[in-house]
């Protein structure tokens, strides 16, 4: 199934669509593994995280998650071999989320082509605003992989412009001025964001950081697709079911908030 | 009148060669504009460059002195050295030359605000320093375990208002720091000020640091002058991230190769290369991406950053700023390294001869002096940055010297 196609269908459905993050080795590889099992009935798509030494994007629940995973022993061969057994299990979008200095590591070519061959639909680069590194971004595409770029609720009408000019897949909104991490509430110029993106690009965009139940899913639904991240990671940590956390999830996002 | 130099690098889009740039989540990237475009103004304006030079000579005590270290000149027995007094500084190292004009440039944004990253503590404790000083809120982020290291600094922060933050996450030291401290930026960017303390992280910083530095090089090209009717024939500086160094540096590195001085620039060994307990990023780093900047840096097969190790806290950061990393590479300065043992003879030499307990940092600037100086002639002259004074590092040294003494 292509990006294009999750999305579609999550729309002609009347919401949008899920996608559920994970750290991949985290609680455990096999705990990762079954984590993917139990959300993939419910994810559109799935975002899964390369555990990194300093993810400066990130709230402390996925921090303490990547120093686990990390601890236990998870590696770039590792997570590549994760998302080959994830890709055995589902058709679904894959992307990839990873700080630039792994990629970097193993080689930009090398690291691309390999994940592409593992089943990967794209990436999602935090540290890597696109015009830092255009020819970066060419190679990933060439090599056949998505290229997803986040933009912020601080993010100027320029900003916008750039910075979908180098996406394809999706484009990943940032609801707040922050790290990742469930909240309450999310601040209501996410409302602002989306249309504001809207203009520029005609890609599906995904609202992320903050979601984590009904009310915070509602308030996201104004977007193509909402990620949830910490929220379950944060279960995981505490060894709580996830399919109770995203069946809220889902019943917010039938209630989408009036723009 | 005080003069921030302009010098050819960064390009516009803040590289140094390949490296620098800005590789931080989108939401600063505004931010980060704003402070470019602040920085850029504020370098222009009479008003600010006044406010500044008043600051650093009423507040911070400069210009310091170039001093002729005669005994120390005698006992190697090569070239004549002088050693840059930036530890007569008011809080004692060179980095109230860069916090002043930070500080200075929040105020003029409206930032009330400010944070800061430190390891040792001594940036915290001239950030915490200029906010008493400007009426600003203080937050400083420290790794747990340095907090336990330096308890001493950290007293001395809240005794100037500011609120020290322990890091519990990774490595629990300066590069975690710096982590939170960029964490607290992205969710409070829209009110706060981030005061960086070495020529690292995403553009403008490293430009900015430097600039705001390279009052060190200044003040020497013109006593050299005076003193010796021209510049000297080397300079050496310590390099953690490289913020004393490249101080030192800048001024005369992108003179001609002709007229350049030797710039010696003087990583930290820690225990020896060969045991990965070290800080040499240019040394035995690769180039890779951490805190916003491409440079050299400390990090495994899989991109995962390693802890760097020194006797000098202020040494201990796994990375080194992007000016210093093309430096390198296009050879405009070189780079060494001495090890933790070879830093407390140097640190023990100067105190024996010149009456100067140095910081441990500037401590391996002597180390490696030791080696070239006496190869050198009698008529030749060195410039040695005394980036900071020993004060901090006396009980870590009573510690490992204590039986010896």
């Amino acid at each position: 199934m292509t990006t294009r196609e999750a999305f579609a269908r999550a729309k002609a459905e009347g919401r949008a669509a899920l996608i559920p993050y994970l750290t991949a080795g985290f609680p455990s590889r096999e705990g990762f593994l079954e984590a993917v099992r139990e959300v993939l009935p419910y994810a559109d798509l799935l975002e899964i995280g390369l555990p990194y030494s300093d993810p400066l994007g990130d709230g402390p629940v996925i921090q303490r998650a990547s120093e686990t995973a990390l601890r236990k022993g998870m590696s770039v061969q590792g997570v590549l071999e994760l998302v080959q057994e994830v890709r055995a299990l589902t058709d679904k979008p894959l992307f990839l989320m990873t700080y630039l200095n792994p990629v970097l590591a193993w080689g930009p070519e090398r690291f691309f082509s390999l994940f592409r061959q593992a089943g990967a639909t794209g990436l999602i680069l935090p540290d890597l605003p696109p015009d830092e590194d255009p020819a970066l971004v060419r190679l990933a595409q060439e090599i056949g992989l998505e290229t997803v770029f986040l933009l912020a609720p601080t993010s100027t009408e320029r900003r916008i412009a750039t910075v979908v000019g180098y996406a394809t897949g999706f484009v990943y909104a940032v609801s707040v001025t922050g790290v990742t991490g469930a909240r309450e509430r999310l601040p209501e110029e996410v409302k602002d964001l989306v249309p504001r993106i809207r203009a520029h690009t005609p890609l599906p965009v995904a609202v992320g950081f903050g979601v984590s139940g009904r009310a915070t899913a509602a308030q996201a639904a104004v977007a193509d697709g909402v990620v949830v991240g910490s929220a379950l990671v944060r279960a995981l940590e505490a060894g709580h079911p996830l399919g109770p956390i995203l069946e809220d999830i889902q019943e917010g996002l039938r209630q989408k908030e009036p723009a | 009148m005080l003069r921030l130099p302009d010098f050819p690098l960064p390009d516009p889009r803040g590289r140094f060669g390949p490296y620098g740039g800005r590789y931080v989540p989108e939401t600063l990237i505004p931010a980060l504009e704003e402070v470019e475009a602040a920085y850029q103004e504020a370098k222009r304006d009479p008003a600010f460059l006044e406010e500044l030079a008043h600051y650093l000579k009423t507040f911070a005590g400069r210009p310091t002195p170039l001093f002729h270290a005669r005994r120390l000149s005698e006992y190697w027995g090569g070239a004549r050295v002088y050693l840059k007094r930036e530890d007569l500084l008011h809080t004692g190292a060179h980095k109230i030359n860069n916090t002043l004009g930070q500080a200075l440039l929040a105020r003029r944004m409206g930032k009330r605000r400010v944070i800061a990253e430190t390891g040792a503590g001594q940036h915290g404790v001239s950030v915490a320093t200029v906010a008493a000083l400007f009426g600003m809120e203080c937050v400083v982020y420290m790794g747990e375990e340095d907090v336990r290291r330096q308890a001493l600094n950290v007293f001395r922060m809240k005794l100037l208002g500011a609120e020290v933050r322990p890091v519990a996450a990774g490595s629990r030291t300066l590069k975690d720091a710096t982590n939170e401290a960029i964490r607290d930026w992205i969710t409070h960017v829209r009110t706060t000020f981030y005061i960086l303390g070495s020529v690292v992280g995403p553009h403008p910083y490293p430009m900015m640091v430097r600039d705001f530095q390279s009052v060190i090089g200044e003040e020497v090209k013109s006593q050299s002058l005076e003193l010796f009717g021209r510049y000297p024939d080397a300079l050496i500086a310590a390099v953690g991230g490289g913020s004393n160094a490249i101080g030192l540096f800048a001024p005369f590195a992108y003179l001609p190769a002709g007229q350049r001085p030797r710039l010696i620039g003087v990583e930290a060994a820690g225990e020896g290369l060969s045991t990965g307990r070290h800080a040499a990023s240019i040394g035995a780093g690769k180039r890779g991406v951490l805190h916003g900047s491409y440079m050299y840096l400390l990090y495994d097969h899989d991109g995962q950053i390693t802890p760097a190790h020194s006797v000098s806290a202020g040494l201990d950061y796994p990375g080194v700023g992007p000016e210093h990393s093309y430096f390198a590479d296009q050879g405009i300065a070189e780079y060494v390294s001495v090890t933790d043992e070879e830093a407390l003879e140097g640190f023990k030499l100067l105190a024996r001869l010149e009456g100067i307990i140095p910081a441990l940092e500037s401590a391996h600037a002597i180390a490696h002096a030791a080696k070239v100086v006496p190869e050198m002639d009698k008529d030749q002259i060195v410039v040695i940055n005394l980036s900071g004074r020993g004060d901090k590092d006396v009980t870590e040294a009573m510690r490992l010297l204590g039986g010896e003494l």
